[in-house]
């Protein structure tokens, strides 16, 4: 089985509840699909780690021993990408979506690709099992392909090791990313958190897990900050037909175990937000066929 | 009075989501509109605008951001597949055998190689929407500009550069950035003159406010770092922030009521004269003498 955690706000606690659910399952492959600010291996210290080198994309270069600075390539770059400066034709890197369209215009073969080749794939072994993460390299696009390598790599080792469950845990937002996490798994879990801003994102990210059927579930982080916009959200979920399987109360304990390396029922197993994640662990566990 | 002071734009970012980067940049432009400093505020965060839920305004201008996609024509189409070769994206889908030729708009991201591959004036080109600009306007010289993406679109960069691009460049302009150190943040931190990067005291705020750090630098960004929820976590932050001899900005200690304000979509700054005073004072720290 597949189940993902995600937020659409950042900062709800996303990566820290699914640290903690995966503490609680002991023998699971955790992926971290959040591969624009992985952090799950800072708590988890993942052992005998492999590398694979992540081609994300292409970038255009020119080389001035051929260009005649015509200026063929800047008509046809439809990301604003090239222009001139003092009479010589300039890519802007961080514009290029290295569709080569430049190069296979221009007259004098001046252009050629090369590859984005500083993101990684990573994977190797943890405490309760197996994990898998990607990162991506700062600038480098195509973060929706590299969640679905993780992804494909997860499937294929969690077969290989005997793992029943695989947990990813999402990055936030509702773009390509997420949607490359969320496509064909089989349970959602969404942590959202009682503010404005909160309710908002969740309603924006269930949409989009509307848009793929997928059974979701809704946990509300630090319920205690705003119990009226708490009881709003249970509301809305309520009237979606959404279950809220947990309500987590804010408590210190979660950074303070975050700080010692460690997840919250690790570090606090008697504390009432591990209390009630372990609960959704049980609802997870059997319902899991 | 307005000088060259007043026309700097600056984006808060954080490599982390949820640091506090809409708290701040909403605070600030609370503080400028009190000391009567024009004023722009730019949503980034295209996939999850949340600016809306603190400042409004009356809405004065929206539009649609489309980008072109191909539409061929299957009864002039050769199957020759020079389409299908030039595009970088997969995003035409081709199986000569069977004389089936795709286009998936999901995938297209506009290059136009397409067009150019096709000899045989196949392809013509349609507008698919990408998401919507709004403008709102609050009163004379204060704007909130709202970049929001259509749910289930690749990329939020050519929306964000058009939510910047209704900015204009005749006020404070400031770009609450989408999370992460990918396009859409790179895109908004390029037109910004200055990055203020919001982060956590906690391990997982320093892993990513680092990996925004590197990502600022390699750009030559002037930037600084404004600390939020101090008092949680450790002081890991602040010894990195020393060693690489980046400014701390502003401190906001972790507090139930700042959190409370803030889950009910109100301003700090509006509530108390004191949080009035530090939003005006960052942004003396922030004009161009201080950091060039």
């Amino acid at each position: 089985m597949e189940i993902a955690v995600i937020s659409g706000k950042g900062g709800t606690g996303k990566s820290s509840f699914a640290a903690s659910l995966a503490s609680l399952a002991k023998n699971i492959l955790l992926a971290d699909c959040d591969v624009d600010a992985a952090n799950q291996y800072l708590l988890f210290q993942p052992q005998h780690t492999e590398e694979e080198v992540f081609v994300s994309g292409q970038k255009a270069v020119i080389d001035y021993s051929v260009c005649t600075n015509c200026g063929k390539c800047i008509d046809y770059c439809g990301f604003d990408a090239i222009t001139t400066v003092d009479g010589k034709v300039e890519i802007t890197k961080i514009s290029c979506d290295g569709c080569r369209l430049c190069e296979r215009v221009c007259p004098f073969k001046a252009i050629s690709m090369i590859d984005n080749d500083k993101s990684r794939l990573y994977s190797g072994t943890f405490r309760y099992g197996h994990m898998v993460y990607g990162r991506l390299a700062p600038g480098e696009e195509n973060s929706g392909r590299l969640v679905s390598l993780v992804r494909e790599k997860s499937k294929q080792m969690a077969v290989e090791n005997d793992h029943d469950l695989i947990l990813y845990d999402g990055p936030p937002g509702i773009g390509c990313p997420v949607i490359s996490t969320i496509t064909g798994i089989d349970k959602v879990i969404i942590v959202t958190e009682p503010t404005r801003s909160g309710l908002h994102d969740l309603q924006r990210a269930m949409d989009a897990v509307f848009h793929f059927r997928i059974f979701a579930m809704v946990v509300i982080n630090k319920y205690d900050l705003n119990h009226e916009m708490t009881t709003e959200i249970k509301q809305y979920c309520k009237l979606n037909n959404v279950p809220v399987v947990a309500m987590l109360p804010f408590d210190p304990v979660v950074t303070e175990a975050m700080v010692n390396g460690k997840s919250y029922v690790e570090w606090a197993p008697d504390s009432v937000v591990s209390i009630n994640t372990s609960r959704v662990w049980e609802i997870i566990k059997t319902r899991t066929p | 009075m307005i000088n060259s002071t007043h026309k700097i734009k600056i984006a808060i970012a954080s490599g982390k989501g949820g640091t506090g980067k809409t708290f701040v940049a909403t605070n600030l432009f609370y503080a400028l509109q009190q000391a009567k400093i024009p004023v722009t505020i730019v949503d980034c965060d295209a996939e999850e605008p949340n600016v809306h839920l603190f400042i409004s305004g009356c809405l004065t201008k929206s539009f649609d951001v489309t980008q072109k996609v191909p539409v061929i024509n299957e009864s002039i189409c050769t199957h020759c597949g020079r389409c299908h070769k030039y595009c970088s994206y997969n995003a035409i889908f081709h199986v000569p055998t069977l004389q089936v030729i795709k286009v998936m708009e999901d995938l297209c991201h506009g290059c136009g190689a397409c067009f150019v591959a096709c000899n045989d004036s196949a392809i013509t080109e349609k507008q698919s929407v990408l998401g919507t600009v709004k403008r709102f306007d609050l009163a004379n010289q204060f704007t909130m500009i709202e970049g929001r993406t259509k749910i289930g679109v690749y990329s939020s960069v050519k929306l964000i550069k058009a939510a910047i691009a209704e900015a204009g460049s005749d006020s404070v302009v400031l770009f609450d950035s989408p999370p992460g150190t990918s396009c859409p943040f790179i895109q908004t931190a390029h037109l910004a003159d200055f990055v203020v990067l919001v982060t956590e005291p906690t391990p997982f705020g320093l892993s990513d406010l680092k990996q925004s750090v590197e990502t600022l630098a390699d750009m030559n960004k002037p930037m600084g770092v404004v600390v939020n929820r101090a008092g949680i976590g450790n002081s890991d932050v602040y010894n990195y922030l020393k060693e690489k001899k980046i400014p701390l900005l502003m401190e906001i200690p972790f507090s139930r009521e700042i959190a409370l304000t803030y889950s009910k979509g109100l301003l700090i700054s509006a509530m108390d004269e004191v949080w009035l005073g530090k939003f005006r004072q960052l942004f003396d720290t922030l004009t161009p003498h201080s950091w060039k």
